[in-house]
C-alpha cells in the first residue's frame, strides 16, 4: 500500500508542517480502503474518495488510572485529551471550553412517555454559544493552529457558523463563515455579532457547501481551515466526547440505547466511536447499546433509506423546520445506516407538527427549551417508542443539540401569554387564570 | 461538445497541478471517457470497478447535481461547466 505526503494534496495549507503535534493523532485513514496519509489538512481519501479519520496510539495501562486522569482534568471537553487530536497542553490555548454539559436525568418526561429504564436529555444548548457545535470547533481550532492557518471558516445551517465566529474570536483568528440565506433570525445574528464576516448564499445547505469545496481548492482559499471541510477529520472528532460524557455521567457505563440527531450523520458515527473507544480501552463494560438515527420528515434521505433496506442514500431537496439538520445530501449517511444496523436500532423521522409537540413536551416537563433539531429527536424517540422498537425498560439518552432561543419561529406561533389583562385583580379573575 | 471540468485538489496530480482542463462529449460518461485519454487513470477514480460514480463523490453539469438528473447519462451541453467534488464535507 503506498503512502502519499500530506503535501501531495494538502487542502489550502499554507506551509505543510515538518511534525504536528496532535496529541495521540498518529495518521489520518480512510474509512472505505484503509490508505493510511500523514496528518496534514485533507480529508478525503486520493485514492477513492473515502472520508479520512484519525488514527491514535491510544495510551496503554490501567484503565483505573486513565478514568482517575480524567476526573482530574478540567471541566470540559479537555478531560479527555488523552483521546482526542489535540497537543497535551490544549486547556492552557485560548478557547471556549466547551463540554461538561448536563445529563439531565427527565423522569417527568420518562412517566409521561412511558420509560420505566432511566431516561435522560444529554442537554448539549449548554455549551458557550449554546449547540454542541462548539465541541468539534474547539478540535478543529487545534488543528488549524497546527497547520498555520490564519482564517477559520465552514459551511453551516447557522449553529456552526456561531461557534466558529465565537470560537476565531477567542483564539485571535479571522473568521469568515457561509451560511444559506433563509436561516432564522437568531442563528444569523448570533454569527454575525462575533464581528468576522459572514456570507449568505442563495441557495440551500448543499449548494453553501458544494461552494465551500470549491472554494477550498482555488488559490483564494490559500490558508483558510474550514473546519468542516480540510479539517473536517479532526473537528468530527469533537463529537466523541459526547459518548465520553454520557458515560463518565452514568458512572462510566454505557446506556442502552441512545437517540441522536441527523444531519450529516458525523455526530452519531463519532458517538459510536466514542464508544468503541472506551470499550477497547477497558472504561466501561463491554455490554450491547443501540443507536438510533433521527430525521425530519421533510429532510430524510438516511431515513427513507433505512425504511428501503439501500445502504447508499440517494440525497434530496429539504424542507422542513428543522433547519439545522436540513442536509439533503449527507456525507456520513452511510455509515449511520451500517451503525443503526449492526447495533440493532434504527433511522426514523416525524413530521413538522410533531417536532413543534417535542419541543414543547420537553419544554413542559423537563424544563428544557430545545431547537428543532432537539424537538426531532424527542419526536422520534415518542415514535420509537410507541411502535415497539425502543424498549421502554432499558437506559436511554436523548441528545438534544441546541437551544431553542435559536429556532423560536419554530413555537412562536403557538406559544404567548395565556391571557392579556388590564392591571388589577378583576381582570385577572375574569381571565380564569386565579 | 466541449466543456469545462474543475478537478479537486486530490486529482490534480493526474492534470499536472491544473484545477481546469477541457474535454469533449456529449453526455458525462463521455467527458469522464475523454477525460482518462488524457489524463490516464483520472476516470478510475471518480467510478468504481463497475463504472459508477464512486459514492463518496459528487459531479455537478452546471448547478445540477448529477444525482438529481441522469447520472452517468446526464447531457453536457457545449460550454458546460462540470464540477468533480468530494462529498466528504459539510455538517458534523
Amino acid at each position: 500500500m503506498s503512502v502519499l505526503t500530506s503535501d501531495d494534496h494538502a487542502e489550502g495549507a499554507p506551509v505543510p508542517p515538518a511534525h504536528v503535534d496532535l496529541g495521540p493523532a498518529a495518521a489520518l485513514s480512510c474509512r472505505e480502503c484503509g490508505e493510511r496519509f500523514p496528518l496534514g489538512p485533507i480529508f478525503a481519501c486520493a485514492s477513492c474518495f473515502g472520508p479520512l479519520e484519525i488514527a491514535y496510539d491510544f495510551p496503554t495501562g490501567d484503565p483505573e488510572a486513565l478514568r482517575a486522569r480524567i476526573a482530574a482534568g478540567p471541566q470540559s471537553i479537555w478531560r479527555y485529551a488523552p483521546l482526542l487530536p489535540v497537543p497535551a497542553d490544549v486547556a492552557d490555548h485560548p478557547n471556549l471550553n466547551p463540554g461538561c454539559t448536563p445529563l439531565v436525568r427527565a423522569d417527568r418526561l420518562a412517566a409521561e412517555l412511558g420509560v420505566t429504564g432511566g431516561l435522560y436529555v444529554k442537554d448539549d444548548s449548554a455549551n458557550p454559544t449554546h449547540s454542541f457545535k462548539d465541541r468539534v470547533v474547539a478540535n478543529a481550532v487545534e488543528a488549524a493552529r497546527a497547520f498555520g492557518f490564519t482564517t477559520l471558516s465552514c459551511s453551516s445551517t447557522g449553529n456552526l457558523a456561531g461557534a466558529v465566529g465565537a470560537a476565531a474570536a477567542r483564539a485571535g483568528l479571522r473568521s469568515c463563515v457561509f451560511i444559506p440565506h433563509d436561516l432564522e433570525q437568531g442563528k444569523v445574528v448570533m454569527a454575525a455579532v462575533y464581528g468576522g464576516d459572514l456570507v449568505a448564499i442563495e441557495g440551500t445547505y448543499d449548494d453553501v457547501n458544494r461552494f465551500c469545496s470549491e472554494l477550498i481548492g482555488d488559490p483564494i482559499g490559500e490558508g483558510w481551515g474550514f473546519v468542516n471541510v480540510n479539517l473536517r477529520p479532526y473537528y468530527a472528532e469533537g463529537s466523541k466526547t459526547l459518548a465520553y460524557e454520557i458515560c463518565e455521567q452514568l458512572g462510566w457505563k454505557l446506556p442502552d440505547q441512545l437517540v441522536i440527531p441527523i444531519a450529516s450523520g458525523s455526530q452519531l458515527t463519532k458517538i459510536d466511536k466514542g464508544l468503541k473507544e472506551l470499550i477497547q480501552l477497558g472504561l466501561v463494560e463491554d455490554r450491547p447499546y443501540r443507536i438510533f438515527g433521527a430525521q425530519a420528515e421533510g429532510c430524510s434521505p438516511v431515513s427513507r433509506a433505512y425504511r428501503d433496506g439501500h445502504d447508499v442514500v440517494r440525497p434530496v431537496k429539504p424542507d422542513t423546520i428543522a433547519k439545522s439538520l436540513a442536509i439533503g445530501n449527507p456525507a456520513d449517511g452511510p455509515y449511520v445506516l451500517d451503525i443503526a444496523r449492526r447495533t440493532g436500532g434504527a433511522v426514523e423521522d416525524v413530521d413538522d407538527a410533531r417536532i413543534v409537540d417535542a419541543i414543547k413536551l420537553l419544554a413542559r416537563t423537563e424544563g428544557i427549551f430545545a431547537e428543532t433539531a432537539g424537538g426531532v429527536t424527542l419526536g422520534v424517540t415518542r415514535k420509537l417508542l410507541a411502535d415497539g422498537r425502543l424498549d421502554p425498560e432499558a437506559t436511554t439518552v436523548v441528545l438534544n443539540t441546541g437551544d431553542g432561543l435559536k429556532t423560536l419561529d419554530a413555537v412562536a406561533g403557538t406559544t404567548g401569554p395565556s391571557a392579556t389583562i388590564r392591571p388589577n385583580l378583576d381582570s385577572f379573575r375574569e381571565a380564569g387564570l386565579a | 461538445m466541449s466543456v469545462t471540468v474543475r478537478i479537486p485538489t486530490i486529482l490534480r496530480t493526474y492534470t499536472g497541478g491544473s484545477s481546469e482542463v477541457t474535454a469533449e462529449g456529449a453526455t458525462l460518461q463521455e467527458v469522464l471517457a475523454d477525460l482518462d485519454r488524457n489524463h490516464q487513470g483520472i476516470a478510475g477514480r471518480v467510478l468504481d470497478d463497475e463504472g459508477k460514480l464512486r459514492r463518496f463523490v459528487n459531479v455537478y453539469v452546471n448547478d445540477d447535481d448529477v444525482r438529481f438528473t441522469e447520472g452517468l447519462a446526464t447531457k453536457t451541453p457545449d460550454g458546460a461547466g462540470i464540477s468533480i467534488i468530494p462529498a466528504v464535507a459539510g455538517g458534523a
